[in-house]
């Protein structure tokens, strides 16, 4: 472990994450080659911060968290976590006995709110669970903290003894979020957790979020498609392509100031609810690559409009263009990249 | 795609009247599209938007006439005006009732899919996954046109050319799953315009994509749609893919028509408060981060708790005890041209 540098250490400090996937083929399941699916990634989240993981489908968002929740066990870099005694592990290096006391200090919140919640159980079982896992035994006492839990976010506590099938998307969302709180987690993951919801219910979602940082303190990884959604919760935002970060800033900076074409290709792609303004004209053609079979150079040179010689040839190094502003471009300084006010 | 309306002369091609599909189930009567109007004219871009179980997916399938049991049409017209080639006038135009033909009958049969195509939502399910997609495309073609099976392959591949995928003869036979989600779902638009349709349907054509595709297929219906001025119904729960796709706007909820108009009264003067809340609600890229969004209080109810009278009242800021909860209000026209139905109206604040 590093030594303390004067700055107060982050909650949680991924560096030089990496997650591959073996590719097998054949009779004898030889491996033919990786998927990369987080590749060299590197970011931190401040205690009290929401910090946005972006991109599309296959960039590596989900499976970053999953290594931070060690669903899986990484190929290499380390994770470093603050935990709630004021040590700092390396959640890449634990071993699942050794891991299983942090559990409670890094929940997740899921995307899905059908299937996440557990058809036959009711709901004071699915809330208090996890407490009940960590020595909460007494079962008066369990019935306080969920009907607690429960009407912190919104949600009746005489409904404890029902069944997920009784509540809408939007309850049922507010179900898992009391889960991941009941233990008073550090760190919370939510993966894509408004995106099933219908959108007069993400509204509420993301207000119950906002209000319940403020009340709690809370620490979030956002992991989202959605850059309305990002823009509207983050602090700051981590954008990937490809298993790779291409662009982190705070949330002002990287929305007014895109630094990587891709970032603002991926701004002027998210169509605007006003007939006034029309999808931007910058147009990204093709589509995102196979993190198996990556493109050379720059991962984004196919697609890039400003892309040289050079773009195909050697990928570029995260630079920082401004205090926290990192881009990962070769023509960083001389383009200039249409942002959203 | 520009915004343009109708011609006033022109007539609908598609006149939707008091349309009511339910759904008879051993728990209750669902009643999951429950007397909508709407026409839809030529060259126009018509969206339908709406959340989950507003009816909005059950209404295109009652115009293709594809509605499983135990959903049936209740009651209702849905008028196809077939035009008689008559440049004077509309006089010899042929209207047809799909509502009341055959489902399975040979003239729905050409009907769908031949003047009619459906985009699906899904096109990984939409696609059989053991015949290729060329001899999917080519099979509709030779459905519904006079062509021999070589003349259908070179239709297709021209067609896989104008949606903009590449080496279109080799893709014709790729497998559904040798596709990407952006490639797939072009093959199914060049499928849904095999036979030239006059009126398209898009159901959530863009859903299961990622953004930049997003942006890339909506800008290929918007040429296509300019090319061929057939007329396009879009649906989508995605307020900010409607305001940048049609020209006219219908807003649904459980089933009812809450407020139809053009895109941008719909976006810029919404009249009911459904309209109204449901904007100010989505967070947009262009607006404020960490402020706490106006939210709609509650949640859609189930199908079979559906409310009395107006089936927002619930959650209404204007609730109006006794008048909303009573009574359902009827479709009415504002000054500036949109359908509304709601009570407020009335009231002498009006419209603003």
């Amino acid at each position: 472990m590093k030594a303390l540098s004067q700055e107060p250490r982050p909650l949680l400090d991924v560096r030089g994450l990496r997650m591959y996937f073996p590719i097998q083929r054949g009779f004898t399941r030889r491996i033919v080659g990786y998927v990369r699916a987080v590749d060299d990634v590197s970011f931190t989240v401040g205690a009290g911060e929401t910090v946005g993981l972006v991109g599309e489908s296959g960039c590596g968002k989900t499976t970053a968290a999953r290594c931070i929740l060690r669903a899986y066990s990484p190929t290499g870099g380390e994770i470093l976590f603050q935990t709630a005694e004021g040590a700092v592990v390396d959640l890449a290096k634990l071993t699942r006995r050794e891991i299983r006391p942090l559990r409670s200090q890094v929940q997740m919140i899921f995307q899905d709110p059908y299937g996440s919640l557990n058809p036959r159980m009711t709901i004071f079982d699915t809330v208090g669970e996890p407490l009940l896992v960590n020595g909460l035994t007494d079962r008066q006492r369990r019935l306080e903290r969920v009907a607690e839990l429960l009407a912190r976010v919104g949600l009746r506590p005489e409904y404890m003894q029902r069944f997920p099938h009784a509540f809408s998307g939007g309850q049922r969302q507010r179900i898992g979020i009391a889960r991941a709180l009941a233990l008073n987690p550090r760190l919370v993951v939510a993966d894509e957790p408004v995106s099933a919801l219908d959108v007069s219910v993400q509204a509420q979602i993301l207000n119950l979020l906002l209000d319940l940082q403020r009340e709690l303190g809370l620490t979030y990884l956002f992991i989202a498609h959605n850059l309305s959604v990002v823009k509207h919760i983050c602090d700051r935002v981590v954008v990937m392509y490809v298993g790779k970060i291409v662009e982190s800033a705070t949330t002002q900076e990287l929305y007014s100031k895109p630094g990587h074409p891709y970032t603002s290709a991926l701004m002027a792609a998210v169509p605007v609810p006003d007939p006034r303004y029309k999808i931007g004209s910058v147009e990204l053609k093709g589509e995102v690559p196979s993190p198996a079979n990556p493109p050379s150079g720059c991962y984004f040179h196919p697609r890039c409009p400003y892309a040289v010689d050079l773009c195909g040839t050697h990928a570029p190094a995260l630079q920082e263009v401004s205090p926290g502003h990192l881009v990962g471009c070769h023509r960083v300084g001389e383009l200039k990249l249409p942002g959203v006010a | 795609m520009d915004t343009r309306s109708h011609k006033s002369g022109d007539h609908p091609l598609l006149s939707v009247r008091d349309l009511k599909v339910h759904f008879f189930m051993d728990e209750g009567t669902v009643r999951a599209v429950d007397g909508i109007s709407f026409d839809v004219y030529p060259g126009q871009v018509f969206g339908i938007v709406g959340e989950s179980g507003c009816g909005k997916t059950v209404a295109v399938k009652a115009i293709l006439r594809i509605v499983d049991p135990p959903g049936r049409i209740v009651s209702g017209e849905i008028m196809l005006r077939r035009p008689s080639g008559d440049p004077d006038g509309a006089d010899g135009d042929q209207v047809l009732d799909l509502a009341k033909m055959d489902s399975t009958g040979s003239e729905m049969r050409s009907i769908r899919g031949g003047e009619i195509a459906l985009i699906p939502q899904e096109p990984m399910a939409a696609f059989s996954p053991v015949h290729t997609v060329g001899d999917q495309v080519i099979e509709a073609i030779v459905l519904h046109q006079a062509v021999s099976e070589a003349e259908a392959r070179r239709i297709a591949a021209g067609l896989f050319r104008d949606v903009g995928i590449p080496a279109p003869e080799q893709r014709l036979d790729n497998y559904s799953w040798q596709l990407s989600g952006g490639l797939r779902q072009r093959a199914m638009i060049a499928m849904a315009l095999s036979c030239n349709p006059r009126l398209l349907i898009a159901d959530e054509p863009t859903t299961a994509v990622d953004v930049t595709t997003q942006a890339q297929v909506l800008r290929l219906l918007g040429q296509l749609q300019e090319e061929r001025d057939s007329a396009i119904i879009f649906i989508t729960h995605d307020l900010g893919v409607i305001a940048n796709t049609a020209d006219y706007v219908m807003v649904m909820y459980l089933g009812l028509v809450m407020e139809q108009g053009p895109v941008d009264g719909i976006f810029h003067a919404p009249k009911h408060p459904y309209t109204q809340a449901l904007l100010r609600s989505i967070p947009s890229i262009r607006s404020t981060p960490r402020v706490t969004l106006p939210t709609i209080s509650g949640s859609i109810p189930h199908p079979f708790n559906r409310p009395r009278g107006c089936p927002f009242h619930p959650r209404c800021m204007h609730f109006m005890p006794g008048r909303c909860d009573r009574q359902s209000p009827a479709l009415r026209p504002t000054p500036d041209g949109h359908l509304v139905s709601c009570f407020l109206d009335d009231r002498s604040e009006g419209w603003a």
